[in-house]
């Protein structure tokens, strides 16, 4: 049973990493229909920017604070730079885009920073709690808490604000929501922007746990993408109970079966929900029109 | 590639090239002297070395264009089958004794049966959904051959016996510069052929509406499959060939990245363009090449190009400026 629940707590940590990756991809797919893989990238600069701006001084609660709005300006710059100009290309175009945009912005952070392993401090000390016989660490618990009130704020967001309003008519119909004055291109931005800014707070606060360094974003945006599809794309609570499976299986499967095929799990399990349900586990049937 | 500035190409002798350009031979005649032409100008033997790379990387491109480009169904994983068709001719010569060409035949047969049991439930599913199965699909592929060392030599890879041709072993980046551009003809002159015949315009009715095809009488699921086969083959083919110039092969050759590489060079060359593709590689293959005097601002150039490519030319290279040619003449 301690075990048991020793899988269950570091599979619900990182799972709740890859929640906030998949839930970045699921908004900005929701207002654009782009599927950006770049997405990991913000969680790199994130995190990768606080240990940065702490180095030289900054106290780290501020230098969090910095790094996440830089990475947000990041996320406006890709959509004002890169998306906005090719406008009406293909879905597959626009991917390469954003992978494009990945390898740019892993370069400039092996430049800008190093190609070193970093970390940051824990926010609580680094002394496990014992619960029920499995050791947590602190910062998991942080992790965890700091997933919640984003997907908490994003649902006040959306349910509780004009603007959230607007945000949702624009992923359920762009035209319509242009023609009932919705400023869709603002609406796209912020999305990026958005979706930037939560990537990098799951950068700052998994970092004390799991370490960064200038390419971690790679696997983040697979695991996050696999995540996002799991639930169904485009439907934020597929993503965040995506992500935390896709955790929750790495973690079991590493435990109990084999730790070499751990990032395995996750594909298989995906392999076999999309096989019985091909639109994931929220999704529904889109029906085409010829 | 030619020495000819823009402005000599009159509008009539640009129209002529368009319709020329559209023509089976006139493909092949490009590609052929794309291959023939550029060695009479290297200085170096390194020149050739990247040639082949090219040659041969450009038979999986022109394998998964018929897949993206003309079935209209995306592949995250195409590098899994690189990967099988590379160990196939690191594995069974050197233990069982099978000779390399034999070895590359029975890589591409496992390959093309592995696409077929895995690609009936893959391509059931539509767009991203089949996007991140062929990704984990890939993935697997890439797991098993990291972790199985007993077989596989694990993330150090394994070396490749040469390949021996009637007694005579292939050595030379020269002598593989032409095997890989011969093949690349080939493997083009196949895939022209396939997309001019009754299976290439149910593909394209497919990739325009998978239900308007089926409405007039296609049977999608077995075209799909089919163009996911070929595109496999293509894959494992180019794979072996690279396996054999290479020397040694390490479990990258079917990771995630190599798949993305290889989707990038069918997008940015133009989906639906055999030419396309061959242009494709070259450019993914050559830009790392000529920046490595910036070091370590290589990947920075290199994601700039690939996002200054897209949205330039977002219907790839060759698409785009043969339209810009027709519009002209």
């Amino acid at each position: 049973m301690a075990e048991f629940l020793q899988f269950a707590f570091s599979g619900l940590t990182v799972g709740a990493v890859y929640a906030l990756v998949a839930l970045g991809f699921t908004l900005i797919y929701n207002a654009s229909d782009v599927i950006n893989f770049a997405q990991g990238e913000f969680v790199m600069l994130g995190g990768m920017a606080t240990v940065f701006l702490s180095l030289a001084g900054v106290p780290v609660p501020l230098a969090a604070l910095i790094a996440v709005a830089a990475t947000t300006v990041v996320g406006l710059a890709l959509y004002k730079l890169a998306i906005d100009p090719a406008r009406g290309a293909s879905a597959v175009t626009l991917i390469i885009i954003t992978i494009g945009a990945s390898i740019f912005l892993r370069g400039v952070a092996s430049i800008v920073f190093d190609k070193r392993f970093h970390s940051l401090p824990h926010w609580f000390g680094d002394r496990p709690l014992t619960v029920a016989g499995a050791s947590v660490l602190p910062q998991s618990l942080v992790v965890l808490a700091g997933a919640l009130v984003i997907v908490v704020l994003l649902w006040a967001f959306f349910e509780r604000t004009l603007f959230g309003k607007a945000v949702l008519a624009t992923a359920a119909n762009r035209v319509a929501a242009k023609l009932s004055g919705i400023d869709t291109g603002f609406v796209v931005g912020f999305s990026f922007a958005v979706s930037a800014a939560i990537g990098a707070v799951a950068g700052v606060l998994v970092t004390p746990i799991t370490l960064t360094s200038f390419d971690v974003g790679t696997l983040l945006a697979l695991k996050g993408f696999a995540a996002a599809m799991l639930g169904g794309m485009g439907h934020p609570v597929g993503a965040v109970v995506g992500g935390l499976v896709v955790g929750l299986l790495e973690a079991f499967g590493a435990g109990y079966i084999s730790s070499q095929y751990k990032d395995a799990m996750a594909f298989i399990v995906i392999l076999a929900v999309l096989f019985a349900m091909p639109n994931g586990l929220f999704g529904r049937t889109r029906i085409e029109r010829v | 590639m030619t020495s000819h500035s823009p402005d000599i190409a009159a509008p009539p002798a640009a129209g002529l090239l368009a319709r020329l350009a559209s023509g089976k031979l006139a493909v092949l005649l490009v590609l052929a002297l794309l291959v023939a032409v550029p060695p009479l100008f290297f200085p170096s033997g390194f020149y050739y070395r990247v040639g082949a790379i090219v040659w041969i990387l450009a038979i999986a491109t022109i394998g998964l264009n018929l897949l993206m480009g003309f079935a209209g169904q995306v592949s995250l994983g195409h590098a899994g089958f690189l990967g099988i068709g590379a160990y196939a001719v690191a594995l069974l010569p050197s233990r069982y004794g099978i000779h390399g060409i034999a070895a590359m035949v029975i890589g591409a047969a496992l390959s093309a049966f592995i696409a077929w049991v895995a690609g009936r439930p893959i391509l059931r599913l539509r767009g991203h959904y089949l996007a991140v199965a062929t990704l984990g699909f890939g993935i697997l592929i890439a797991m098993v051959l990291t972790n199985e060392q007993w077989l596989t030599g694990g993330p150090d890879g394994m070396r490749v016996p040469r390949l021996v041709l009637f007694d005579w072993p292939v050595r030379g980046s020269d002598t593989w510069y032409w095997i890989g551009g011969g093949a690349m003809l080939i493997a083009a002159w196949l895939a022209l052929n396939l997309v001019d015949s009754p299976t290439g315009r149910a593909l394209r009715a497919i990739h325009d509406s998978e239900v308007a095809a089926r409405v007039i009488g296609v049977d999608v699921a077995r075209y799909k499959l089919a163009a996911f086969v070929i595109s496999a083959v293509y894959a494992s083919v180019a794979g072996s060939l690279l396996a054999f110039f290479d020397g040694h092969i390490t479990p990258d050759a079917a990771g995630f990245l190599r798949s993305v590489e290889l989707v990038t060079m069918v997008v940015i060359g133009g989906m639906g363009s055999v030419v396309g593709s061959v242009i494709g590689t070259l450019v993914i293959v050559v830009l790392p090449q000529t920046l490595t005097f910036l070091s370590d601002y290589k990947h920075i150039m290199v994601g700039a190009f690939i996002m200054l490519f897209m949205i330039f030319l977002r219907a790839g290279i060759v698409p785009s400026l043969a339209a810009l040619v027709r519009r002209r003449g």
